[in-house]
């Protein structure tokens, strides 16, 4: 039995783990993907919002604003990339001055600094390639960007280096209460006991919350479609580019990412499935049309990829945070879509608070808020590489040369704890494939050192799990 | 570990083993070349189908046969290279970074070759929708798992684009005993070689469709099957026409980009048409010492017309090394071309009195029949070939004359152009 189990390992599974390890709690995560940060974790906008859009008095606002001033501690203990680098809201019209004046209003309120209205021109002499069809704009200086997914792989690792243990392929199917615990069943027929359950479980957090409670809530996924450009198109724009929001989201934005790509998207639409996130014709069209907008000289030739991520939606349009009313020890972190990420720091310290009171739990003396990052030979000195290649030669040798990654972190991404076992896995944790290639060069040597590290034969290294093995087996002898 | 060399060549493919042979047949003797493989010849070394040296040696080779005879004669001239060595950054100082296990080298060169090739367009650079899972490969990924490793990447395919590349695919992946369904070109023709598409797909009965793409990849965690359609002629879908095939692979063979990173940290101008380097008559780029010859500079169909070039870059850098004013500047004529030509490689010709016959490489932009390919200096008309068909897909070559190539120095306009003879 362990004290608090967790189902979902995205941004908030993750964040609430590392959380608790700060406690004496013993805690468990089920995760029913191959890898932490494989749901709408990894396929999102990556912007630290910093609190302007939500409405005051929301739990959305609440947390948003509380989160995104625990980004820049974060980030260093955890080492994950994190940048302030502003953003603007543009209005293309007269019309929209009163939803900026509106959504200054709600900065205030919010309590978000370094919020200003300011003309087209002045966007302009930031931001010079922003469209001459923007009149004013609301510039929000303390707007930021992240990585997410290696936010939430950081966040993992510093939890599991903690105590917190990690199992995947743990697709929750029932949960049971007994008298003074839960029993939580998987798909494989495992099942676990904890005094605690956290559904995390991102779109399939309505699925999870109505086996247990008669409070029933329904997740919409809604999709969101991503391009994103080759770092040699930068110059783009170093601020978040918003549009002005409409319901169904923020619109589609133009933004650097951490590591210099340029992301435009996301595109808005309800879908059934939970899971399916596939691109569509028009989908990409749309995202790249309404961009246009925004930056009209936006390099078609510059695109090295699409994807779509899907936001867990609720027609409560807040998020769910708390234990629920009719089960004792049941925790819902639910409907958990944008500002989700911006938020998740803060959730996940609220969320562990509560817990450890119902538990009450202490301290865990052992606790070590400091994960360094797998070292990049891309971000090194002429000194640090020589240093670096001499401890291990294999520092010298790149296997990603879009992105300049070497041997040694390959090796080291699949080493640590909870490690990469497929390319997607490598690919999130070091950027080796995530280049203007897209692996079309290291794919094989990748899957060599996979199945060496994994001890498996390379005709089982995937993609992304079991059923995405790379190739169908050997040629014919 | 800081060390000096005169001729540092960026890649051990064919361009830069041809390079260092002929720099050296030139007199050159200190000579290194760095290459990122554990092997010498480049891209060569995954095709192992024949049909190369044609032009070269006048017998079929195949692409590790070919590689071969020019690693030979490095080996036999006993030039330097490193192997497992990967270049990351060129300055326009000719300082040169590299790495390999044995640490960080930093090479202060007179000259240096860039001759890395080029690499494939991914499936992003398309926008193409869908799934996301395994079984979509660049068509030279496919091959290097196939011919290098052993591996099989499916057994019912799809191939989109008729490059060379993925023409061999074709008749690789049904040796091997998968099931080619089509190869499916967005273009009313194909960019690879008549021999390939006869050799390749009419001789399996591959099925090749014109003026068609692929709209959707489908399938979750593999592909299952691919949503294909024709296009109209501004090559958007005709959605009306759709159609799946079902297939677990789907290759991409639809275009090469030179590699041009490294020139870029130099400073060195890049051409918009061509992805590779603005060079003049010499295969000089901008930067003072800097060559390019190969993919890297403009993407070939011959490897035999690759060799030639490098040889070329070889001779004229050694050139450079020893002139005595390395720093003298030419006044130099850009070539203008009328948009069916698509580029001239060199695009830049010096204004001074070398008299050496030039070789003018070229490609057209669409299919043009019954034409005269000329070349003009002032209006005056002083290279005019019959042409029955041009296509974009074979480079067209322009051998001038010594007494020509002095007329293209003095002009005050130079013009590459195709003349309709209907």
């Amino acid at each position: 039995m362990v004290d608090v189990l967790i189902i979902g390992s995205g941004i908030i599974g993750s964040s609430l783990a590392r959380e608790l390890s700060k406690t004496s709690a013993s805690v468990l995560v089920l995760e029913k993907g191959n890898d932490v940060s494989v749901g709408t974790t990894k396929a999102n906008s990556g912007i630290v919002h910093a609190g302007f859009d939500a409405k005051p008095g929301t739990r959305k606002a609440f947390f948003n604003v509380r989160g995104a001033k625990m980004y820049p501690v974060l980030a260093k203990e955890l080492d994950f990339p994190f940048k302030k680098n502003g953003a603007f809201v543009l209005s293309f019209s007269k019309d929209g001055h009163d939803t900026l004046v509106d959504l200054l209003d709600r900065a205030e309120k919010n309590g978000v600094s370094g919020c200003e209205i300011i003309s087209g021109d002045e966007i302009r002499k930031l931001e010079p390639n922003v469209s001459k069809e923007v009149v004013e704009g609301l510039y929000a200086k303390e707007s930021g960007i992240v990585s997410p997914y290696e936010m939430c792989i950081a966040m993992a690792e510093n939890a599991a280096s903690n105590g917190v243990k990690f199992e995947f392929l743990k697709k929750v199917t029932n949960i049971e209460k007994q008298s003074n615990h839960f029993k939580v069943i998987c798909e494989d027929c495992s099942s676990y006991e904890a005094k605690v359950v956290v559904n995390a479980a991102g779109c399939h957090a309505d699925e999870i919350n109505n086996m247990v409670s008669s409070r029933k809530y329904e997740i919409v996924a809604r999709k969101g479609e991503y391009v994103l450009l080759d770092k040699e198109f930068s110059w783009v724009s170093s601020r978040t580019l918003f549009q002005l929001p409409t319901k169904m989201g923020k619109g589609i934005l133009v933004s650097p990412t951490c590591h210099g790509n340029i992301i435009v998207g996301p595109t808005a639409l309800d879908v059934d499935d939970k899971d399916l996130t596939w691109t569509t014709p028009s989908g990409l069209k749309e995202a790249w049309d309404k961009a246009l907008l925004t930056v009209p000289n936006l390099p078609r030739g510059g695109i090295i990829t699409q994807f779509s991520g899907l936001r867990a939606h609720t027609k409560e349009d807040d998020f769910v945070v708390g234990f629920a009313e009719d089960v004792k020890g049941f925790y819902n972190l639910l409907g958990i879509e944008s500002p989700g990420l911006a938020s998740s720091p803060a959730i996940a310290e609220f969320a562990a608070n509560e817990i450890k009171e119902y538990l009450n739990l202490g301290v865990n003396p052992k606790f070590n808020p400091i994960r360094k990052g797998i070292k990049h030979i891309s971000h090194m000195s002429s000194e640090e590489l020589n240093e670096a290649i001499k401890e291990n030669r294999q520092f010298g040798h790149v296997i990603c040369r879009c992105e300049v990654v070497s041997e040694a972190e390959i090796r080291e991404a699949i080493r640590r704890v909870p490690g990469a076992k497929d390319l997607d896995g490598v690919k999130r944790r070091v950027r080796a494939g995530m280049g203007r290639c897209q692996m079309g060069f290291c794919t094989p040597k990748i899957m060599e050192i996979l199945a060496e590290e994994l001890g498996e034969s390379i005709e089982d290294v995937s993609k992304r799990g079991k059923g995405s093995e790379i190739t169908i087996g050997r040629i014919k002898e | 570990m800081e060390k000096k060399v005169r001729l540092l060549i960026v890649g051990g493919g064919p361009a830069g083993l041809a390079a260092a042979v002929e720099a050296y047949d030139k007199g050159e003797r200190d000579i290194l070349i760095l290459e990122r493989e554990n092997k010498l010849g480049g891209i060569l070394n995954q095709c192992i189908h024949n049909g190369f040296g044609l032009h070269t040696f006048n017998e079929e080779l195949t692409g590790p046969e070919y590689a071969q005879r020019f690693i030979d004669e490095v080996e036999k001239r006993k030039i330097a290279y490193l192997l497992n060595t990967t270049v990351i950054e060129v300055s326009d100082k000719k300082c040169v970074k590299a790495l390999n296990e044995g640490g960080l080298l930093e090479i202060q060169a007179e000259a240096i070759i860039l001759s890395c090739g080029c690499r494939e367009r991914p499936r992003g650079a398309i926008n193409i929708a869908g799934s996301r899972g395994a079984g979509v490969f660049s068509a030279g990924t496919a091959q290097k798992l196939v011919n290098i490793d052993g591996l099989m990447p499916g057994k019912e395919v799809v191939i989109l684009g008729s490059g060379d590349i993925g023409l061999i695919m074709a008749r690789r992946m049904t040796f091997e005993g998968a099931k080619v369904k089509a190869v499916v070109e967005l273009m009313p023709y194909s960019s690879g070689l008549n021999r390939n598409i006869v050799q390749c797909l009419n001789d399996f009965n591959i099925p090749l469709l014109f003026s068609h793409t692929v709209v959707e990849i489908k399938g979750d965690n593999r592909v299952e099957s691919v949503i294909i359609a024709e296009v109209d002629e501004r090559l958007n879908p005709k959605m009306e026409t759709a159609q799946e095939i079902k297939c677990d692979t789907l290759l991409l063979s639809v275009g090469l980009l030179p590699e041009n990173e490294l020139a870029r940290g130099a400073n060195v101008d890049i051409s918009r048409i061509t992805r590779g380097a603005v060079v003049d008559d010499r295969l000089m780029t901008n930067i003072d010492g800097i060559f390019e010859c190969g993919n890297v500079l403009h993407v070939h169909d011959l490897v035999d017309f690759v060799s030639l070039e490098a040889r070329e870059a070889g001779a004229k850098a050694v050139e450079y090394i020893n002139s005595k004013d390395k720093n003298k500047k030419y006044e130099s004529i850009a070539i203008e071309t009328d948009g069916k030509v698509r580029y001239v490689v060199p695009e830049l010709i010096l204004k001074n009195d070398d008299s050496n016959p030039l070789t003018l490489k070229l490609r057209v932009s669409n299919v043009f029949k019954k034409v005269r390919l000329e070349v003009s200096v002032d209006n005056e008309v002083i290279y005019s070939r019959v042409k029955q068909v041009v296509a974009p897909g074979e480079m067209q070559t322009i051998d001038l004359k010594s007494e020509d190539v002095l007329k293209l120095r003095k002009a005050n306009s130079i013009k590459v152009y195709l003349r309709s003879m209907e």
